[in-house]
């Protein structure tokens, strides 16, 4: 994923914000939106544990273009396995890369631009979307709220591969902050040796770690409650951690040429796609 | 992450269900808190059940993964905790079974499996609480035996206890030696001459702490586990099994709890209170995650070879916290119930704020993540 979306194609992407056509075919030909589609359908032939560590990656490199929505279409939109075909979809109230992208599902009726807070997620709102609890393009809605053994939706799963991406963004922001805090000398030594900076560094760890059990045992149970409870647990991480490494880097984080900025707001995009905290919250006490 | 089981520990697990709904049906009653006397036999009593079942050795001789089924599924059914056994199980057992001489695993594990014999822990010293290696109790050879002085502090169980695996410096901080040199591991039996315990009270009112005063106590030479001066490395495994596995029981318990919160504030009426509620959801998504960092670091260290690793570090830090949490959402579904001494979640509350402080506080915890997990420079 470094190979194919490095640092130097992120930076280029912040000033030339525009879905990559050819990263996302070579996305396709690596197997990346085919993970989940049976062989004898074409795919790969893998499961949820193989995808969470994709999208992963996918989040720790900050990967632009809305992967989730065309990953969960691979297999039944022609040509979104391959990459060819760019699939979005209406998350809750909001929309990334309409404009961009081939197919939407979901109803778009009255969507508006939004001047997004994430230079590589544009977005549309949609300000009379339905209950936001319902997954609107899954055509057999089969969503009951508290219901814990109602089968896995598409929502269910966008929202675990979301939060595998917020896993990834925790991860590297904690890397990102104990890298800086090695090199970055003040007082005559590395700035990593104040216990402030330390206790920073080591609660980042904790959320990331914290998350990563939860997303990788909900990819493994395909448990719906565990899948919210990750969503929860990963959203944290990926937007305190953002914070806490912005806080680390001092007045370099506050820059837009630092990539810091860059995950706190995707952090903060991804965790207002779909359904929200209120209802994975809300989901987890009703099943107590 | 691997979170399937083979057929053997399946079976294992079947089998344990059955025998503990057989059992606990007919078990008495456990004692008043404050109970000592009571408690060593009460808890010592369940020990020797397990034994005569079967399911002894468990706890340091059985794979990791049957140890943590072990643990769940007695919290599960409601079985008695290891109580006044907690020591010897959890603590000076696995140290004696991982270090100790053929001689020495003969002669003090099976007694604390039978539920014969108890032991506490000297560790903590008034000047040496997270800087546990700064210890200053003195040991210096006789003959066949060490002498020993000097006092330990919030020392669990020093009333009831046999044994007391207990820390002393043999040899003096130097130059030459740092502190975590020059510190032994010895087995202290209780009833030697010279040892006062005095009671100490914890701000829950109950006294299962004690200080614990040695003025020339005699131990053989006999009784120390690993070399001399090497006691920090075999307290060491002691720990990590602390930071490892020892909370698996209370992870069950705290998601059992979270069910019961919701049941009582579905009773009196907070449940209406979105805020709540949605705090609840909040904190099963935790201990659901705990629960899997418990399973994750167990593997961890079936791949290992034996010893939790850094992963307890990392466990600790984030349940001692989050223990608090829920014991504060507790005292919000009573409301003001939470102030009466007589439901049993207001002393749980008060006992939970030892969490963040036993066996290195949390500020320490950070300090072990930040230079030995995360590589950062030696802190100031």
């Amino acid at each position: 994923m470094e190979g194919r979306f490095g640092r130097d194609a992120l930076r280029a992407a912040v000033e030339a914000p525009a879905l990559d056509r050819e990263l996302w075919r070579a996305l396709g030909d690596a197997g990346f939106f085919a993970l989940c589609v049976p062989e004898d359908a074409g795919g790969v032939g893998l499961g949820l544990p193989e995808a969470v560590l994709a999208f992963e990656e996918a989040g720790r490199v900050l990967l632009p273009g809305p992967a989730v929505a065309t990953f969960l279409a691979a297999g039944d939109v022609e040509g979104a396995a391959a990459g060819e075909t760019v699939v979005t979809a209406v998350e809750g109230e909001l929309v990334p890369w309409l404009e961009e992208a081939d197919v939407v599902r979901g109803d778009t009726d009255g969507a508006v631009p939004v001047r997004s807070v994430d230079p590589l997620t544009p977005l549309h709102r949609v300000p009379d979307a339905p209950n936001t609890s319902h997954d609107p393009h899954d055509p057999h809605d089969p969503y009951t709220p508290h219901d814990p053994h109602a089968p896995r939706t598409s929502a269910h799963v966008a929202s675990l591969l979301r939060a595998a991406e917020q896993l990834g963004s925790a991860t590297r922001t904690c890397e990102s902050a104990v890298e800086h805090a090695r090199t970055r000398e003040q007082f005559g030594g590395p700035v990593g040796r104040f216990q402030a900076v330390q206790h920073l560094c080591a609660d980042m760890l904790v959320r990331a770690e914290l998350a990563r059990v939860a997303v990788y045992a909900a990819a493994v149970t395909g448990d719906r409650l565990a899948a919210a409870g990750a969503r929860l647990l990963a959203d944290d991480a990926a937007v305190r951690n953002a914070r806490d490494c912005l806080q680390v880097h001092g007045g370099m984080g506050f820059t837009w040429e630092s990539d810091v900025h860059l995950h706190l707001k995707r952090a903060w995009v991804r965790a207002g796609l779909g359904a929200g905290a209120r209802q994975a919250e809300e989901d987890l006490a009703a099943a107590l | 992450m691997d979170l399937t089981y083979t057929e053997e520990e399946e079976s294992f697990r079947a089998g344990l269900r059955d025998w503990l709904a057989d059992v606990l049906p007919a078990l008495p009653a456990g004692p008043a808190p404050d109970d000592w006397p009571g408690r060593r036999a009460y808890d010592t009593g369940w020990q020797r059940m397990l034994y005569d079942a079967g399911y002894g050795e468990v706890h340091w001789d059985a794979a990791p993964t049957l140890r943590l089924i072990f643990l769940e599924e007695t919290e599960k059914a409601g079985a008695p905790y290891v109580g006044a056994n907690f020591v010897g199980l959890l603590h000076a057992g696995p140290t004696i079974a991982a270090e100790g001489t053929p001689e020495q695993r003969a002669r003090w594990l099976p007694p604390v499996l039978r539920g014969d014999e108890v032991w506490c822990q000297g560790f903590s010293e008034p000047d040496a609480g997270s800087d546990l290696a700064s210890l200053r109790t003195r040991a210096w050879r006789d003959g066949d035996c060490y002498v020993v002085s000097g006092s330990k502090i919030w020392t669990s169980h020093a009333e009831v206890a046999d044994w007391c695996e207990l820390l002393v410096r043999t040899t003096p901080v130097s130059a030459e030696v740092p502190k975590h040199r020059g510190i032994t591991w010895l087995a202290l039996p209780m009833d030697a001459a010279g040892i006062t315990v005095r009671p100490l009270r914890t701000l829950a009112g109950s006294t299962e702490f004690a200080e614990v005063i040695l003025d020339e106590v005699r131990v053989p030479v006999a009784n120390r586990v690993g070399a001399e001066d090497d006691g920090w490395r075999v307290s060491m495994v002691t720990l990590s099994f602390e930071r490892g596995t020892a909370f698996v029981g209370e992870v069950v318990a705290c998601r059992r709890l979270l069910g019961e919160l919701a049941g009582e504030a579905r009773a009196n009426g907070r449940w209406d209170d979105a805020a709540l509620r949605r705090r609840l959801g909040r904190l099963s998504a935790e201990f659901t995650a705990l629960w899997r960092l418990t399973q994750w670091n167990v593997s961890e260290a079936r791949r290992t070879g034996g010893v939790p690793g850094t992963g307890g570090s990392v466990f600790k830090l984030r349940y001692s916290h989050a223990r608090q949490e829920l014991y504060d959402a507790a005292a919000d579904v009573l409301g003001p119930g939470a102030l009466d001494l007589e439901r049993p979640w207001t002393l749980e509350r008060l006992s939970a704020l030892s969490y963040t402080i036993a066996a290195g506080t949390s500020q320490i915890q950070r300090n072990i993540v930040a230079e030995r997990v995360l590589g950062l420079p030696k802190g100031r």
